[in-house]
């Protein structure tokens, strides 16, 4: 997963195995908490229900020739037994419900601190368009800073505020040692928010159906050193640097030539299209396409000559570019750094 | 085993003799009988019928998407292929398989069990019948005509709870959805007017002496069940209607560009969805309701708080369903009121519970087939209701929504549940429906293969829900730690398709083959055994008087009767 994915990044170690409980963020613990206690209870539920069956299951089954003139003692019930079983159970239920009452609120109903980095999350079928809200604008006057697609980079041990929308239909934003997840619903703004305790690349995926190719929307959440996320924004904020080489240079003009710009955007340039994600600084990135492919030459290559190949469905349509345009087009989107 | 029984036909009814045209016939007279029929049993039987042959259909889809996911990054099924299947494969097992499979034992056994000659209303039950099978076959004709005029598109591929927008035209193109909204539409029809027949019969056929408290708790439940079906399906036809409005007339009920709600199609599908999930899984409860029983030789433990915790869960399952949409942005609140009802539904079930282990406990329980299945389906609902509990706690749903633990979770439900119930059920009336008894062999190879298979396809997928995949992925990386669960995932779908083929094998072969099982193979007390197996059309000759809610127990124990205790 090396790739192009350099300077302080490689230090952060991958975090593939969405294990939730592994969290690594505040309210992934909080979930965390409440889930132990309630899978204990229900462990304990389980081992003595099943108990009871085993042990009436062998101690009362029939043995031998079946004598029906000796039926067993015909009981239809008892109120106090019956009184008991209704009552524990009741008990139980008001625990769970006040673990489950109290987590809710704190997680939900958790403040908004002042120096929380402040981002939108926008699903597209099938890719996640990300917006860094501008230092010191109000929260609720959304002034975009940048944006990026895919890759989401936050610091470490403080408050990432997150707003969740959609363009086209349900998606579900989920990192599961993150936090729980919660849906991305047009016409609706969603909150949801972290606070990561370790770095790393932690992966995400879309968690509520969202058509054809569902499966390979991944984001990944890259958690960095303040040191190394303020340097990562100001990278971010800085235009790529113009294509030196001949190929590079070609590829640009094979890039303006066609209608990449329509959908595409690179900063700095007069490509603005928004149907498509922002490739302003493709190159720094760990992957394609929303996690279908590691992001090198080759896998660009393959992109260029027909993205349905290794995403069957894609939007992005067979440019019908020649063989020496597509390498043009990868030797000029591998300069967007 | 079928002691006694000429002596009970004789007191209770006369051996009734066969009617013209039932004697064995051509295959004309076979289909006619089935088209004209409005006898219920044969309604009941052309129900259950219909439903396992879209069970296979349904389940071989299944087997395909496990292939599909044996392995990371397979390349066995399309995208879209496999999103076809996992729609219609859910969409079929709920409203195709599981409803009519239901409403099949309600319309062979509440008439019978209540003493009545049939259903209230004959004509409108076989209507009911037909417009289920029709709704069938309209939603797999998708495959070859839902590309329509545009030619895009092809079976359903938006999932079984078809959420808005992907419904709406600007993204689920061709004529897939409108074929997945009109089959289920008019299933829907059909399942009300079973549901009214099932109240009407219930309410007014009963037999002399059976008093609402002496009604076998098989039918009290489906007494609940078809008022849960007149209240839940109406919501589901208003959003289709809604749906179609948008599709084809421009509303914009749930087009969110148009100032439509996304939100608001999740609530009306809930509303109608989650009383579903009961309507599914209270008939699992009748069948143990009279299985249980019978196989401990004691009567019900507590059957008044029986009747009233299915009334309890009816009534609470109304109030629960947004605890599917934890993760839609609800306020605190709502998120808490959700979360509380829901673990409210653990009070009720728990009293079934325990009431079905008291009825075991002091018995002498004969581990026959149709117990074997009940016993399994104490220990996989068990599961199933402590994973629904895990889902209920909020926070926790917001990791566990939408991924393979509840995948795991409702298949257990409706497999461990559901299914197990309708096994041990096909068991327990075979004889009576055809006068034979399945054989016992076949009957085991099919328990163990299928229980085994069921626990190792569906017990892995709570992990890898656990370590985070998402349900509905046609593929995933390997080292994301999902491989190995999704392989024993896998492997377990042949258990369980061994299993079911014993099972047909079973029907068929035991249909003309299996033992001779008299008018009352188990020493059973409820009226469907008082009368010849198979029943004449009219069930009685004269109708039954009851005394008590185990009438066949009253008469063979002159000397210690139920009446005198209740």
């Amino acid at each position: 997963m090396a790739g192009t994915f350099s300077g302080a990044r490689a230090d952060e170690p991958l975090r593939p195995i969405a294990n939730m409980f592994d969290p690594l963020s505040k309210p992934a613990e909080m979930i965390h908490d409440a889930s132990i206690i309630t899978l204990i209870i229900c462990a304990i539920i389980f081992l003595i229900v099943t108990g009871m069956l085993v042990y009436v299951t062998v101690k009362y089954r029939s043995r031998g020739e079946i004598d029906e003139r000796k039926e067993p003692p015909q009981i239809y019930g008892s109120s106090q037994i019956e009184l008991a079983w209704t009552v524990i159970p009741i008990i139980i239920t008001v625990v769970l419900i006040l673990i489950t009452t109290r987590t809710i609120g704190e997680i939900q109903d958790h403040p908004v601190p002042k120096d929380a980095v402040h981002i939108r999350v926008i699903g597209h079928q099938w890719w996640w368009e990300i917006h860094y809200q501008k230092p010191g604008a109000k929260p609720d006057e959304w002034v975009t800073d940048f944006t990026i697609a895919n890759e989401i980079h936050v610091p470490v041990n403080k408050h990432t505020e997150i707003t969740l929308e959609s363009a086209d239909v349900l998606h579900s934003f989920w990192v599961a040692q993150l936090n729980g997840k919660t849906d991305l619903i047009p016409g609706l703004k969603n909150h949801t928010w972290i606070e990561p305790r370790a770095t790393g690349v932690f992966f995400g995926n879309c968690a509520e159906y969202c058509g054809t190719q569902h499966a390979n929307m991944q984001l990944k959440v890259v958690v960095q050193t303040q040191a190394d996320y303020d340097a990562w924004v100001l990278a971010q904020k800085t235009p790529p640097p113009a294509p030196t080489t001949a190929e590079a240079i070609a590829g640009k003009k094979v890039f303006y030539a066609n209608s990449c710009v329509n959908c595409h955007k690179v900063d700095g340039t007069p490509a603005a299209g928004v149907f498509g994600p922002d490739l302003t600084h493709l190159a720094t990135r760990l992957t394609i396409g929303a996690g279908i492919a590691k992001n090198n030459e080759d896998s660009l290559r393959t992109w260029m000559h027909d993205p349905a190949t290794l995403k069957p469905g894609v939007l992005m349509p067979n440019m019908q570019l020649t063989d020496k345009e597509v390498d043009e087009v990868v030797a000029y989107l591998m300069t967007l750094k | 085993m079928a002691h006694g029984s000429t002596a009970l036909s004789k007191e209770y009814i006369e051996v009734a003799p066969s009617s013209p045209g039932q004697e064995k016939g051509s295959l004309t007279r076979i289909v006619q009988k089935m088209v004209f029929t409005v006898d219920h049993k044969v309604l009941g039987l052309m129900y259950i019928g219909s439903g396992l042959f879209f069970f296979v259909i349904a389940g071989i889809m299944a087997a395909l998407i496990r292939i599909q996911l044996a392995v990371p990054n397979n390349h066995f099924l399309e995208p879209d292929v496999f999103n076809r299947f996992f729609t219609m494969h859910g969409t079929a097992m709920v409203f195709i398989v599981g409803m009519p499979i239901i409403f099949g034992f309600a319309n062979y056994l509440v008439p019978i069990m209540i003493g009545a000659r049939d259903m209230a209303y004959p004509r409108m039950n076989a209507f009911g019948f037909w417009m289920f099978f029709f709704s069938g076959f309209l939603l797999y004709a998708s495959y070859f005509a839902g590309p329509g005029l545009y030619n895009a598109g092809s079976a359903p591929d938006v999932g079984w709870f078809a959420y808005s927008p992907l419904t709406s035209r600007a993204f689920s193109r061709g004529h897939s959805s409108d074929y997945w909204t009109l089959a289920l539409f008019s299933g829907g029809i059909g399942s009300i007017a079973t549901a009214i027949n099932l109240i009407v019969t219930t309410v007014s056929l009963r037999c002399k002496g059976m008093t609402l408290g002496r009604m076998p708790l098989f039918v009290w439940t489906f007494l609940v069940v078809a008022f849960l079906v007149i209240i839940a399906m109406p919501p589901l036809a208003a959003c289709q209607i809604m749906l179609l409005l948008d599709r084809y007339l421009g509303a914009a009920f749930f087009d969110t560009q148009n100032g439509g709600s996304a939100i608001l199609w999740q609530h009306f599908f809930w509303i109608f969805g989650h009383p579903e999930v009961y309507i599914l899984i209270l008939p699992g409860f009748a069948i143990m309701n009279e299985i249980v029983p019978v196989f401990s030789r004691k009567p019900i433990f507590g059957y008044p708080i029986m009747v009233a915790a299915n009334l309890m869960i009816a009534f609470i399952s109304l109030g629960v369903w947004a605890h599917h949409m934890f993760t839609v942005g609800m306020s605190s609140v709502g998120n808490a009121f959700f979360a509380i009802t829901t673990m409210l539904v653990a009070v009720p079930t728990g009293i079934k519970i325990f009431n079905w282990l008291g009825t075991m406990h002091g018995g002498k329980i004969r581990l026959e087939l149709p117990m074997l299945f009940c016993i399994m389906f104490l220990f996989q609902f068990l599961i199933a209701g402590l994973t629904g509990i895990m889902l209920a706690v909020a926070p926790f749903d917001w990791q566990l929504s939408d991924s393979y633990f509840v995948v795991a979770h409702f298949h257990y439900v409706l497999i461990g549940g559901l299914l197990f119930t309708i096994f041990a059920g096909i068991y327990y009336w075979y004889p009576k429906a055809f006068g034979r008894m399945l054989d016992n062999k076949l009957g085991h190879l099919h328990f163990w293969l299928f229980t085994i298979g069921f626990h190792v396809t569906f017990f892995p997928q709570h992990i890898s829900g656990f370590l985070g995949m998402p349900r509905r992925y046609y593929t995933y990386d390997a080292g994301r730690g999902w491989d190995l669960w999704n392989l024993i995932s896998t492997i377990g779908v042949l258990f369980q398709a061994l299993g079911v083929f014993f099972f047909v094998l079973n029907l068929v072969w035991s249909y003309w083959k299996g033992r001779k099982a008299g008018d009352d193979p188990w020493d059973a007390w409820t009226l469907e055994w008082a009368t010849t197996s198979p029943p004449p059309d009219y069930n009685f000759e004269h109708l039954p008087v009851v005394h008590s809610r185990r009438p066949l127990w009253d008469l063979k124990h002159p000397d210690d009767p139920d009446w005198k205790y209740e």
